[in-house]
């Protein structure tokens, strides 16, 4: 078992669902990498998203995508994000996944960018626009590696492909929670419970909850029917406004010990 | 474990990047599309359309005055213009919108660069009673305000996109984003033979119309196979289902051309063959105009047309086996194109085809009397009298 899902398993042992946070890198300045992961490992969180600014985010709601153009206009790209990160290593625990598009990782070239991600202690790799069936080529450089690649499942994936999808999955399950791009959400459709909970049925390894969840109450909603939440927009938003507070609340949240609240 | 399920490959390129929301629907057209392939009912209906609607078939024009202007080569035309709605684009829109209406979608999203995509779209879905939203590039909106106004007529909705550079690619970003949160009720009406498998495909095979009219009409003219044809790239789809029904006839040589802007060596082109690298972009694996940190690079042509910076994956295969030699022509050289076919035979071209014209005027010079090359005259010009106007400062020598 890789580290990631290890360490997931971990506070689920001890009663506690995950928190994996996103966050833009670079957005504010690339020298302000290091200190927001500090905080979000202060703040408790399970594990770290860190997004790579990108051209055409297709995949991303408003909020991310202006995260995005910030971080891009400071210059910051997939290299320079993993070569700060290798500066971090060994002041940051909490374990990282880099969540890019594909393009800059061919670009990088697939066997360089799996070689520096090793040097950068990376756990874990989100590639939104890379399905099941065109991950072959990196999973077999990963093949070996303690990177896990963290596989998404939608609304509109039938079971079957569900199922083929745990199948390869490493580290954890992204259930996305919302046909349509990231951002908040004001309310999730009925059938989301069920879904959830029929996703997790199929998988053997942790599912996690993403995609517009950002009140405490929704992080709850969402923790009762899997292993947790990853948080996006509404995290990349509060850095922004500098709500720091706003931040740590969320995830305590979402990493307090059980108490099943019943929203219904 | 090995997970080898890749689907639509030209050699290396194409295949389905895509975010998982998508891959359902994905399947399910290609689903839909086999089984409608194999419908004589279906081809049936959009020949209906094509010839009733569409006006096809259209002919493929000798133009005399041209070739002796030139005096090298027979210049054939093939005259996609006179198409309802004034470009080959109709073909497509039509194909898909019928492709939708099987699926039991009412509701279409679809992008545009120059207009011409999002015109036949609307038109399509007009004639089908279809609900269409169109994402254009603000950048775009201004170049081609017209149509911008063409489409609202028609009864689409037409949705400004001012994120990154405001151009083509960046309304595909937001049609893509758009058909994500609308997966269950809607088609995507891709304009190009470009995206996730099996977009490329699909529009390859409604374009596919004009070669295979091309391929008779001129052995009907000549007795014999052209020796070379000529068509203009954005995407590619022209181009393509020009070239797809000749791509075993070894003796036809094939040519694409690119939109070299200011000059393949200014950096401001739209030409991804000629100076792109390998990436993926918008689903699918060709070449791409991108920086060294796999960035998409925005693409700079007189024609909205052809301004993207990519080339669809079936092109991109053909130039790797050399099946197709791809050329360019810059702004410049569009503009002298457009004039000439203006004056010597009477038909404006579209500034994306007038890349064609200009390219196949120098080609000609190079060749025999007795031999023949046919143009896809891809679309007429009234679109870019305004850009046309600035662009020669208003006056034509
Ligand atoms: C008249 C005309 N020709 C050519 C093109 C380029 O597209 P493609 O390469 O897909 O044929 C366009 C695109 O808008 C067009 O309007």
């Amino acid at each position: 078992m890789k580290t990631l899902e290890k360490r997931i398993r971990e506070s689920m042992a001890e009663g506690r669902k995950a928190f994996v946070s996103y966050m833009m890198a670079g957005d504010g300045g690339l020298a302000t990498l290091k200190e927001k992961l500090l905080f979000l490992q202060e703040a408790g969180v399970t594990a770290i998203e860190i997004g790579i600014p990108f051209s055409d985010p297709v995949a991303d709601g408003e909020a991310i995508q202006q995260a995005g153009a910030r971080a891009l206009a400071e210059g910051v790209t997939l290299r320079n994000v993993l070569g700060e990160l290798e500066r971090c290593k060994g002041e940051v625990a909490v374990p990282l996944v880099v969540m890019t598009y594909l393009n800059p990782v061919l670009a990088f070239g697939v066997p360089q960018f799996v070689e520096v991600c090793q040097r950068a202690g990376i756990v874990g790799v989100i590639i939104p626009d890379l399905p099941l069936e065109e991950s072959g080529p990196l999973r077999d450089e990963l093949d070996g590696t303690d990177i896990a690649l963290i596989p998404l499942v939608s609304l509109t994936s039938p079971d079957e492909r569900i199922k083929r999808i745990t199948e390869s999955a490493e580290g954890f399950l992204y259930a996305v929670t919302v046909n349509g791009i990231t951002g908040e959400r004001n309310e999730f459709g009925e059938e989301l419970h069920s879904h959830l909970q029929r996703v997790k049925q199929m998988s053997d390894v942790p599912v996690l909850a993403g995609f517009g969840i950002s009140t405490q109450t929704q992080v709850k909603e969402m923790g009762n029917h899997t292993d947790g939440v990853i948080v996006g927009s509404t995290i990349v938003e509060a850095f922004h406004q500098n709500e720091l507070d706003r931040i740590r609340k969320l995830v305590q949240a979402g990493v307090e010990k059980f108490e099943i609240v019943n929203l219904h | 474990m090995a997970v080898e399920m890749r689907k639509g490959r030209y050699g290396k390129f194409g295949g389905q990047y895509v975010p998982e929301t998508l891959m359902s629907a994905l399947i399910e057209l290609e689903k839909a599309y086999g089984e409608a392939k194999a419908d004589p009912t279906f081809a049936k209906e959009l020949d209906y359309y094509l010839r009733d609607f569409v006006g096809r078939e259209n002919p493929l024009y000798f133009a005399e005055r041209l070739t002796e202007k030139i005096g090298g080569a027979k210049i054939f035309l093939k005259r996609e213009d006179l198409n309802h709605t004034g470009a080959h684009k109709i073909n497509n829109s039509l194909g898909q919108a019928l492709l939708a209406m099987r699926m039991g979608k009412r509701k279409i999203v679809a992008e545009t660069g120059a207009g011409q995509h999002g015109v036949a779209t609307a038109t399509a879905c007009a004639l089908f009673g279809l609900e269409c939203v169109v994402f254009m590039g603000k950048e775009d909106i201004r170049r081609q305000e017209l149509n911008v106004f063409r489409m609202e007529l028609l009864g689409a909705k037409v949705v400004s996109v001012d994120k990154g550079t405001g151009t083509l690619k960046d309304a595909v970003n937001e049609a893509l984003r758009y058909w994500v949160a609308n997966v269950e009720d809607t088609h995507y009406i891709l304009g190009s033979a470009l995206g996730p498998h099996p977009f490329p495909e699909i529009v390859r095979d409604f374009q596919r119309v004009i070669g295979v009219e091309t391929r008779r009409q001129i052995v009907e003219k000549e007795g014999r196979l052209p020796d070379a044809v000529v068509a203009c790239i954005g995407g590619g789809s022209n181009a393509i289902g020009m070239f797809h029904p000749f791509v075993g006839d070894e003796e036809v040589a094939l040519y694409g051309v690119e939109a070299a802007g200011s000059g393949i060596a200014t950096g401001l082109h739209a030409a991804a063959i000629a100076d792109g690298k390998e990436g993926v972009l918008h689903g699918a694996f060709m070449y791409v105009l991108q920086d060294d940190n796999g960035f998409i690079q925005e693409a700079h042509s007189i024609s909205a047309g052809l301004d993207y910076p990519a080339v669809g994956p079936e092109h991109c295969h053909l130039h790797d086996i050399g099946r197709v030699k791809y050329e360019a022509v810059t702004d410049a050289g569009a503009l002298e194109g457009l004039q000439l076919l203006s004056r010597t035979e009477g038909i404006i071209p579209a500034l994306e085809s007038a890349h064609a014209v200009q390219f196949a005027s120098e080609l000609a010079k190079s060749m025999e009397k007795e031999q023949a090359i046919v143009v896809c005259l891809s679309g007429r010009g009234d679109k870019d009298m305004q850009t046309v106007r600035d662009a020669l400062g208003g006056e034509v020598e």
